[in-house]
Parts: structure tokens; C-alpha cells; sequence
């Protein structure tokens, strides 16, 4: 290795979340020469300018020495939960005379439908399970369609055809003769695709309904990731950052930015990820459970062999059901903000307080888990005699430095009681709370963290817990259930971390028949497509490994089908 | 009543529950149900009683495999086909449309079948749960003959079969089902509405759908939804933790495997195995103690939100409560337990009411309370 301060050997992680955009810079060997955190921006190139600027300033560090950019962003996710910068679609599902009792976008809330223009089509084609065409594709149907809906001025198409997990020749042949009649009407130009177009095939697995979502949401996304990818690549270019760039997925791997305009919908929701592969790393806890506390929430998630655990059941992104790899997490509605209401602030309310509601913005929970909560509360102040203390769901969020009374303020958070432990120092006051009260709302804190990591354990064993994220400081060394609990350096910018130390992961997810191949042969071929995805998406071929294996067989299928998920990740290319 | 779009969400939940595990997930029937009464309007439950002796009932269900169902939707015209087959070859025209099974995809088809022919749907069943094999209804039992049996699919191809017991209806259809691609529609077990009293379950709709409103609104009530459920049904809590290992394989077309479960809270240091084929069948700890077997009902439901959780949904790391219900009177006959019982499906195990096992902690309030509201319309239910 070079060690010339002009060679480029440095990784720089960026992640831009509600409150505050977290950069780090991470050197040869991985390890965080500077950390930053900036307030984020409604104009995005500005957040990223800033963070940039400062990351590099605190790390004395110059654009050149950077080789490679990872962005963690929650603009998809945004757009979608606010229905705003999105394309219109036209959803074409190819399967016809099948399929037709549930239309396209039917269980879609109808502002979203109608956000993306509620254009769709069911057209003759798609296959059977084993191969056979269900119906030939009657082209001249396609092209009318697709003509119609280039006149109602789509901005995107989302082809969708029956059993394309399988067979996807249908997907592929609707998708040049869209190119056609696109450019037949004045689009684009010669090179490349004149509209963004997504296949289901590429998308999500068996599961019609799930897939044609997944895709459309997709399509839906391409001007917002073009957007958030223009930024990025914009503020990169004006500070002479001729590094990489990638973005952060939802599964904990990157991809380029070239395959994030392509497919915007797996940045939804990375930010959990990032946090859960950052803490593994910063830990060396390849397996365990992470604790990452936040403003108004504390996310707990599982880490297995370095990666997150995923969700096993149905996601839904903006109401809508997909069938995506997510990771597995609970929220609780804990944080560094939560508001904390000390039981009979003039002494005798006792237990009851408790369970009171405050009449402050409640965090995203439901509410029979915060009633849960609040009776367990005075559950454990009963039993270890200090008095039942209520902490959130209610948080001042981002406006803890206004707020809280550690600042000034006049409400007292989750933050203020360490500081006025002494735990720890933040803000210019030291807030006066008696004894009682930081031991019930710690009290209370603690069982709910350890409730919430009990339920991610998958055994009765004591597991490693890693804390990370900016409230970190709540969450006690001794927790029950934890081998140990772990607080990594450079903890509050896991998620930043997490993002650049990522690797690129390939995945697919088929049905073979094994009466005509034996499963070794099979897995092979699952492997080898995993492996080209990887390499595709900037993996260095040599690191590629299988990081997750899933056998599904058919029920009541002849030939012994058998559906191969297969994910391999391998570390980028230096 | 009416069924309208409002209600296809709690049919859905409930007949979640009722399939066991099995049964295919109801959310296909219920946006077909959605679909269908968008189209056609409401759809008319009709109770058992309203029924004239001589009406006819032509029950109506899909049938594949759970993972072509899910992908290769129905074009919705096939029941058009299988009743007019079906319709042709007894000559005359059907009355009302019923479902075979309270559980599962097959409880909510039929709400969209009723709508597309514009028939009622009779509020009972042939299970009472889900079951993975045609023949396997009580309907059987009452000498109902599964053929001839309609078979059609979304091309507009349909067969009709006549076989000589409902063992072969069921490998004649699941042979064209195939051939179908996997998935088809059929009409089967014609019989009139005095056979559907003496030898349907009876009022099994309307269960399905109470208990799609008490899981629903237990989380607005703050009432711990199982135990909401539990009442509702006469069940069990047999088992809360966390599944640490599901086992899978491809046995004679069904899905066979078996759960593991560790304890958690109350049931902490224990472990529960779940065989499934399909559906949930035998309930058992680590030392062979047999909590809940079929025929009895057998339910995995998560452990936050008591939603149902199916086998194909089971994987490692869910949190799960495990719940048992029982199953239909008609089940636990000497005919009944040879159509369904534990031994029918291999497991070395003697079938005892699920109220057997655990009566101590219901009994109480089961027997003594007879006039309270809930107990006399228990007798009405699948018990």
C-alpha cells in the first residue's frame, strides 16, 4: 500500500436522515478519522455540500484522497409516504385471460393510484408454472396500449407478466417494443432507454400482487432517485470528489448510482440497515442483537453473521403490500427527546401517572403496546420500590436543543434525567431531578429495552447487544438477556459508517425444476447468476461469497420444483 | 345480510384463523371479493334456515398449489363455466353457492364466485377449518357425492367428472388441476338445502367474520386480541415463544414439515414441535405430550398483533402465540376421525378433544353460564 497523502485510499459514508445528516471518513484500513453531523436540508445538494465540507475539514483531508462515496438517503422513502415527486406509470401486467379478477393498483390508498396516474392495462400473454405459455403476447395489443398511455403522458412503465420469475421473455419483449413507440414518438434518443422502464422479473419474487407493486413503485421512483443521484453526484463534482459513489440498499449492500436510478425502490428504508451493519462493525459483533436509539424512537434489530436479519413477514411501503427484503426491527417509542413525566411531580399521584396521556404528538406506535408499557412501568417500580415513571411516547424530537430542559427549556426528556445523573454532559444546564425519578424512568427504560431485545433473541442464551445512535447514554451496561453491551466508538454515526463499510450484494430468486437438473446443479446456477448480479452491481469477483440461502419447495406441483433464493455480497472493487 | 366490500376484511382475518396455517392465504379471495362486488354489488349471506328443502347448493372452491395461486390470479369467469357445466349435466340451475371450507382462500372465493352468478352465499361450510383434500367435508359423511364435479379454467377449457367415491373426485381434480397450470376453478358436492342443514356446519361464515371483528377492534378496545379470540371460540392458548427452526419438504403434493418453537414468558424453558401438512395438525411439547391434534383447530397467531400467521409465513425469529380451538361436533364421530384424524395423516396419536386436554380452566364457565348470550350461540357455531 502507498501512503502519499495525494493517494486516493479514503471512504467517505454520508447518511442523510430527518434531523441530521451524519458524514464519516474512513481510512485505508476502515477505521473513522472524522466524524460530522449537520443539520439535513430541504435542498438536498446543500445537506450533502455541508456535511462534505465539514467531514473533510474535521479530517484534514483533501476531495483527492477519496475513492469512494456511500450515500444513505430516505428520499424514496419520503416520496412515497408523502405522494410527491412521483412519476406517472403506466402499469402494464401481461397474463391476460388470467389474472383479471384483481386489477392492477386495486388495494393501492387512492391518492397513491391517482399520484401515479392510476394507467393500467391487462394484456394477453404470460406463462405457466413450468415454462408453457399461458397465452401467446399479442404485440399489436401491447403497442396500442402503450401508445395510449405515451399519449396520456406516462412518465415511466412497469411491465409485470405472469410467472416471469420463471419465464421472463414476455417482460423482456413488451419492454423493446415500448422503447419503440417511444421513440417512434419523439423520446429519448438512440442510446439507451428513451423512458425509464422496470421489469418485475428484476424486481421481487413469486407473488403477482406483491411484484407488479414492488415494480410499480419502482417506476414510480426513477425522478426522485434521478434527483437525489443528480445532487449527489452534483455536490462531488463542485467540491473535485472524483471518487465512486454508491448508494445504501435496504438489504445493508450498496449499489452504483447507475443501478440506483434504475432501481430507486430498494433504497427504501436503508437507514435501519445501515445502523445494524455499522454497529456490527464498529463492535466486532458479528452476531447479536443492535440497539439503536434515536430522538423519538429506539430501533431494535438483529445482526446475523454482520448482516440484518430479515423481516419474515409482509412489508408494506405507503399502505401498499410488497414483497421486499426488509430488516427485521421493533420500535419502541423510546429516545434521547422522550418526554419524561415523573409519577406525582408534588409527590402522591403514585401509580397511576403512569398510564396517563399526554396530550403531545405520540410517536408511530400502537396504542396497546404503549398501554402495555406504561402498566409494566408501574409493574417494575412496584417491584423494585421506586416510583412508576412514564417515559414518552410523546418526544420533543428534533427540538431537544429548544426544549429539553438540559437547553433551557421547560420539558423534561429522557436526556435531561442523565444529565442531571450526571451520566452525562449535554447542553449549559444541569437540570435539578430528585433521585426517585431518574431510578423510575431509568427503571423504566430498561425494561422496555429488554423487553424489545428479548424479543429479537433467538434463543434463551445471552446474546451481545450493541448500542449505538445519539441517545445511546439511556440504555444501561447491565441489561438483562445481554452477554454483554457493547458501546463502539464513533456510536452516534453508525448509521454514516455503516453505509461506507457496505458491501455489494447479488441476489436471484427462481424456480427450477429438478427432474431435469439435480439440486447440486440447481444451486449452481443460482450461485453463478447471484454471483454475475454482484459483480454487475461493482463487486470485486474474488470476495464474492453466499451470504443467504432460502429452498422453498413447491406444494403440490409435479417435477419436484423447488424455489432458490440466493443472495451473494462481496466487497467492492478497490 | 348483505356482504359489501366493508366486511371482505374481516372475513379474510377470520378465515385466516379457522385455516389452521393452510388453506392458501385469503388475501387473492378477498380482492377478488373486493373486485367482484365492485362490479356485481353486494353479495346476500344466507342463513341456513332460510333455505328451501329443495334448493340447490353447488359449493364452489379453487384449487392448486398455494404458490401458482398467489401468482397466476383467476380470471374470475371460471365458476361461470364450472356451474354451467356443472348446471348442464344435472339440469337444472343452482340456487345458492357455498363455501367448502370456513378457512383459508377458499372461505373468501366464494363471496366473489355469489357475486359473479349473482347467487347467495349460504352462511355455513363443509369444515369448519381448512383441509387439504376435496374429500375431506362433512358433506362426505352425509353421503354427498363430490361429482359430478366441475373443473375450469381461465382459457375457457372445463371438465366434468363422475367418479365412483370422493376419493377419486380428488385425483381427478388435482390431475386436470395441473394440466390447468396449476390452479383451476371447480364446482362440486350439488346437494340440496335439507342435506345442507342435516350435514353442513352451519353458520360458519358469520364466525369467521365476528372473529375478523374481534381481532380488529381488540386492538382499538385495548383487549389482548387472543384472549378476545379465545372467548369467541372456546379455545386454548396452548403455547407462546419464538420459532427457532421451520423444516420443509414436498410429501405425495403437500407442503409437510414441523415447527420448532421456544418458550417464552409463561411458557419459558419448553418447547412446542408443530407438524403441519398444509395445515397445523398435531401440537406437541419436547416430551410427546399432545397438546392439540386435528381434527381440533390449531392456530399460529403473532404475538404483538394476534394476526394469524400461516406456514408458509412461519420463519425464524417470529414471536407467536399458539392457539387451539375446537373443531366441529360432526368431526369427532368414529366417520369423521377416519376422514380426518390424526392417524389419517400418519401421526402415531389418539385424538382427544381439545376441551379434554385442557378443560380444567373453561369448563367452569362453559357449562355452568347456559344463559348468557354467548353460550346459547355457541351451539349454533362450529362446536
Amino acid at each position: 500500500m502507498n501512503d502519499t497523502p495525494t493517494d486516493r485510499t479514503l471512504r467517505l459514508g454520508i447518511d442523510v436522515g430527518g434531523t441530521n445528516t451524519d458524514a464519516v471518513v474512513l481510512d485505508a484500513d476502515d477505521e473513522p478519522l472524522a466524524k460530522t453531523k449537520t443539520p439535513t436540508t430541504e435542498d438536498i445538494t446543500t445537506g450533502i455540500l455541508n456535511a462534505l465540507d465539514d467531514v473533510l475539514e474535521a479530517s484534514g483531508t483533501t476531495p483527492g484522497e477519496i475513492s469512494y462515496v456511500m450515500l444513505g438517503t430516505t428520499h424514496a422513502t419520503n416520496a412515497i409516504a408523502e405522494r410527491r415527486g412521483l412519476n406517472e406509470v403506466g402499469v402494464l401486467r401481461i397474463g391476460a385471460p388470467a389474472t383479471e379478477s384483481i386489477r392492477p393498483l386495486l388495494e393501492w390508498p387512492d391518492d397513491l393510484a391517482a399520484a401515479i396516474g392510476d394507467n393500467w392495462a391487462i394484456l394477453d400473454g404470460g406463462h405457466e408454472f413450468d415454462g408453457r405459455e399461458l397465452n401467446a403476447l399479442d404485440e399489436a395489443q401491447v403497442r396500442e396500449h402503450v401508445r395510449e398511455f405515451l399519449e396520456a403522458g406516462v412518465d415511466a412503465f412497469a411491465v409485470t407478466s405472469v410467472f416471469s420469475p420463471v419465464r421472463e421473455d414476455h417482460e423482456e419483449r413488451v419492454a423493446e417494443i415500448v422503447r419503440e413507440e417511444a421513440r417512434a414518438a419523439g423520446l429519448g434518443d438512440a442510446d439507451g432507454d428513451p423512458l425509464p422502464i422496470s421489469l418485475s422479473n428484476e424486481i421481487g419474487s413469486v407473488g403477482l400482487l406483491e411484484r407488479e407493486n414492488a415494480t410499480t413503485m419502482n417506476a414510480a421512483l426513477t425522478s426522485v432517485a434521478a434527483e437525489a443521484a443528480t445532487a449527489f453526484v452534483e455536490a462531488m463534482d463542485e467540491r473535485g470528489v472524483e471518487a465512486a459513489l454508491y448508494f445504501g440498499q435496504n438489504d445493508g449492500t450498496l449499489m452504483s448510482v447507475d443501478y440506483a436510478l434504475e432501481y430507486p425502490i430498494f433504497t427504501v428504508a436503508s437507514g435501519p440497515s445501515n445502523s445494524v451493519r455499522g454497529a456490527a462493525y464498529l463492535s466486532d459483533v458479528e452476531n447479536g442483537i443492535v440497539v439503536d436509539v434515536g430522538g423519538t424512537t429506539t430501533d431494535v434489530g438483529a445482526v446475523t453473521d454482520g448482516f440484518p436479519r430479515e423481516s419474515s413477514v409482509a412489508v408494506e411501503i405507503g399502505e401498499v403490500k410488497t414483497n421486499f427484503r426488509m430488516p427485521d426491527l421493533i420500535s419502541i417509542a423510546v429516545g434521547g427527546g422522550s418526554i419524561v413525566r415523573p409519577a406525582g411531580a408534588d409527590g402522591g399521584e403514585g401509580v397511576e401517572a403512569a398510564g396517563e396521556d399526554g396530550g403531545a404528538a405520540r410517536a408511530a406506535v400502537d396504542d396497546a403496546t404503549d398501554d402495555a408499557d406504561a402498566a409494566e412501568a408501574a409493574d417494575v417500580a412496584d417491584e423494585l420500590a421506586v416510583p412508576a415513571v412514564a417515559v414518552g411516547p410523546e418526544s420533543v424530537g428534533y427540538r431537544l436543543t429548544e426544549e429539553a430542559r438540559c437547553f433551557g427549556g421547560e420539558t423534561t426528556t429522557a436526556t435531561d434525567v442523565e444529565v442531571a445523573a450526571g451520566a452525562v454532559d449535554v447542553g449549559p444546564v444541569v437540570p435539578e431531578i430528585d433521585d426517585a425519578t431518574i431510578a423510575g424512568a431509568r427503571a423504566t427504560i430498561r425494561e422496555r429495552v429488554e423487553r424489545a431485545v428479548d424479543r429479537m433473541k433467538t434463543s434463551a442464551a445471552d446474546v451481545p447487544v450493541v448500542v449505538v445512535g445519539g441517545g445511546s447514554i439511556l440504555v444501561p451496561e447491565d441489561l438483562a438477556g445481554a452477554s454483554e453491551v457493547y458501546t463502539p466508538d464513533h456510536y452516534e454515526v453508525a448509521n454514516a459508517v455503516g453505509v461506507a463499510i457496505a458491501q455489494v450484494s447479488g441476489e436471484v430468486d427462481r424456480i427450477y425444476s429438478l427432474d431435469e437438473q439435480s439440486r447440486d446443479e440447481a444451486m449452481a446456477d443460482a450461485r453463478r447468476q447471484a454471483t454475475e448480479n454482484a459483480v454487475a452491481a461493482g463487486a470485486d469477483p474474488d470476495t464474492v461469497e453466499v451470504v443467504d440461502v432460502e429452498e422453498v419447495p413447491l406444494s403440490y406441483l409435479p417435477g419436484n420444483a423447488v424455489r432458490i433464493k440466493l443472495k451473494t455480497a462481496g466487497e467492492l472493487e478497490r | 345480510m348483505q356482504i359489501t366490500t366493508d366486511d371482505v376484511d374481516d372475513f379474510a382475518t377470520g378465515a385466516t384463523v379457522l385455516g389452521t396455517g393452510g388453506g392458501g392465504d385469503p388475501y387473492v379471495g378477498k380482492l377478488m371479493a373486493e373486485q367482484a362486488i365492485e362490479e356485481h354489488g353486494p353479495v346476500e349471506l344466507l342463513d341456513p334456515a332460510d333455505l328451501d328443502d329443495d334448493a340447490l347448493v353447488v359449493p364452489s372452491a379453487m384449487l392448486g398449489a398455494p404458490t401458482v395461486m398467489v401468482e397466476k390470479l383467476p380470471r374470475g369467469t371460471e365458476s361461470l363455466d364450472a356451474f354451467r357445466a356443472l348446471e348442464d349435466r344435472l339440469g337444472r340451475e343452482a340456487d345458492a353457492t357455498m363455501s367448502i371450507e370456513a378457512g383459508g382462500l377458499n372461505s373468501t372465493v366464494p363471496i366473489a364466485v355469489a357475486a359473479a352468478l349473482e347467487l347467495p352465499l349460504v352462511d355455513a361450510d363443509g369444515m369448519g377449518r381448512a383441509f387439504p383434500e376435496v374429500q375431506m367435508v362433512t358433506l362426505t359423511m352425509g353421503g354427498i357425492s363430490a361429482t359430478p364435479m366441475s373443473i375450469a379454467d381461465e382459457k375457457g377449457n372445463s371438465v366434468t367428472v363422475e367418479t365412483i367415491d370422493n376419493d377419486w373426485a380428488e385425483q381427478f381434480a388435482r390431475t386436470t388441476s395441473i394440466e390447468m397450470g396449476g390452479a383451476c376453478m371447480i364446482a362440486t358436492y350439488a346437494h340440496t338445502g335439507a342435506q345442507l342443514r342435516d350435514h353442513a356446519i352451519l353458520r360458519s361464515m358469520s364466525l369467521a367474520r365476528e372473529i375478523g371483528e374481534t381481532l380488529r377492534t381488540a386492538g382499538e378496545t385495548d383487549r389482548d386480541p387472543v384472549a378476545a379470540l379465545l372467548e369467541l371460540t372456546g379455545g386454548y392458548e396452548l403455547f407462546e415463544g419464538k420459532v427457532v427452526d421451520v423444516e420443509r419438504r414436498t410429501e405425495g403434493g403437500f407442503a409437510v414439515g414441523v415447527a420448532t418453537i421456544d418458550g417464552l414468558d409463561g411458557s419459558e424453558g419448553e418447547r412446542l414441535r408443530l407438524d403441519f401438512q398444509n395445515e397445523n395438525l398435531v401440537a406437541r411439547t419436547d416430551d410427546g405430550t399432545v397438546l392439540a391434534s386435528v381434527p381440533d383447530l390449531i392456530t399460529v397467531l403473532d404475538a404483538e398483533t394476534g394476526e394469524p400467521i400461516t406456514t408458509e409465513g412461519l420463519a425464524y425469529g417470529h414471536r407467536v402465540r399458539v392457539v387451539g380451538m375446537p373443531c366441529a361436533e360432526q368431526w369427532r364421530t368414529d366417520a369423521g376421525l377416519e376422514l380426518v384424524g390424526p392417524r389419517y395423516f400418519d401421526y402415531d396419536v389418539d385424538y382427544r378433544p381439545i376441551e379434554a386436554i385442557h378443560g380444567d380452566a373453561g369448563d367452569g364457565e362453559t357449562d355452568d353460564g347456559g344463559t348468557s348470550d354467548s353460550d346459547s350461540d355457541s351451539d349454533t357455531h362450529t362446536r
